[in-house]
């Protein structure tokens, strides 16, 4: 599913990472940590097929079959919850997408809320709501960076959960005790 | 077919973006309307047509430069070009999508500025209407482009005006005078080069 050879990234003289290798079968976790600032993110970017990395081989899913997790929810504050999905739910050309659309609102426990302009849900809503723009495709291949920020206790039960699915994930999170136990590889940052 | 829903949907969720927030269409319509005011008391009674229609072009272009200087802020305030990019869609939909809501909100804002101008400073004829018409083409085209390329920089406020405005120069020569076939051969040019060109505009770094 994911494999990486001497993997490195640079901006322009600063190197941000470099001699990371990953291999990632279908089905596993790999667990990412590190202090702020050591290049998590980074490469969560580049393994989400959003940054390109500056040195070393990479294998990764397509991009349809990839969901990511940001720092931010990356859904459109304006719009609802059930129009923000909807209009990715027609990007990814979901099948069925009306019902998968309402299955994920009510699993995240956004239903009630689902015609609320998204500026007027909490930071943990908007979490939920991310979670639920990065599995609404169904994808292969799962990137959450920081997924349990903001979540309450039963928001970061819905995250376990939802590792818990048979996908590939790689999450990175300063509070590997959720994940330490369904990690199949490890990469810590210094 | 796939594509042109595609550029729907991303064009809807634009116009409803702007119903919603009500802050670009407003701010163009203020400008237009106070420039062609300042213009019509600052021209000197009895002055040529031509300066009256240079003033004109003035007011649309830089009512233009306003919207398209709020074009992507909500891809930028809300990482939202990340989760654009992620989808297995053609990235030039992104591009003519948002080029269609600008076209939208130009064409919102001369709908009240060439009435206002009829009774500013002088008749609308249709050849001007047109050419008027032909140059929003050209304009959201490459304002689009550029607005997504200055997104990305970090003196974003200075970069659009720098990009743009040297590119609407043939713009406003073609519209003064009057030169349709000339904004034909603008548009088809730059609607190409930049339905090809935003892929690598938005291309992973």
């Amino acid at each position: 599913m994911i494999s990486a050879r001497g993997l490195g990234k640079r901006y322009g003289d600063r190197r941000v990472f470099a001699g990371v290798d990953v291999e990632l079968p279908a089905g596993g976790l790999l667990l990412v940590t590190g202090p702020n600032g050591s290049g998590k993110t980074t490469l969560l970017r580049i393994l989400a097929r959003l940054a390109a990395p500056s040195a070393g081989e990479l294998t990764l899913p397509p991009r349809e079959q990839v969901g990511y997790v940001g720092h931010a929810p990356m859904v459109y504050r304006e719009l609802t919850a059930l129009e923000n999905l909807t209009l990715f739910g027609k990007l990814y050309r979901v099948p069925e997408r009306q019902e998968r659309v309402g299955m994920l609102l009510e699993r995240f426990g956004l239903w009630d809320a689902r015609h609320d302009r998204v500026d007027t849900y909490s930071r943990g809503m908007q979490q939920r709501l991310a979670l639920c723009r990065a599995l609404l495709h169904e994808p292969t291949l799962v990137v959450l960076d920081e997924p349990y920020n903001a979540l309450d206790a039963a928001g970061a039960d819905l995250v376990d959960s939802v590792l818990a699915e048979p996908r590939t994930w790689v999450v990175a999170t300063h509070d590997p005790r959720r994940v330490e136990e369904r990690a199949t590889a490890r990469l810590a940052f210094a | 077919m796939t594509y042109i829903r595609d550029v729907g949907a991303l064009a809807r969720k634009d116009l409803l973006l702007e119903l919603r927030a009500k802050e670009t269409l407003p701010a163009m319509l203020l400008f237009v309307l106070s420039a062609l005011a300042i213009f019509h008391f600052a021209l000197p009674n009895g002055s040529a047509d031509t300066a009256a229609r240079g003033l004109l072009w003035s007011a649309l272009i830089f009512t233009a430069l306003l919207g398209l200087t709020r074009a992507f802020v909500a891809e930028r305030e809300q990482r939202m070009f990340d989760a654009l990019v992620l989808a297995p869609c053609d990235r030039s939909a992104i591009w003519l999508g948002k080029a269609i809501a600008v076209f939208a909100f130009l064409v919102a804002a001369e709908v009240v500025a060439l009435p206002a101008f009829a009774a500013f400073f002088a008749p609308v004829d249709g050849r001007t209407v047109a050419a008027v018409a032909l140059a929003d083409v050209g304009i959201c085209a490459v304002g689009t482009l550029f607005g997504a390329m200055a997104v990305a920089g970090r003196a974003r406020e200075l970069l659009l005006p720098l990009l743009f405005l040297p590119m609407a120069i043939p713009i406003v020569v073609g519209g003064i005078g009057g030169f349709l076939w000339f904004l034909v051969l603008y548009d088809a040019i730059f609607v190409l080069l930049s339905w090809a060109s935003f892929e690598y505009v938005v291309a992973e770094t």
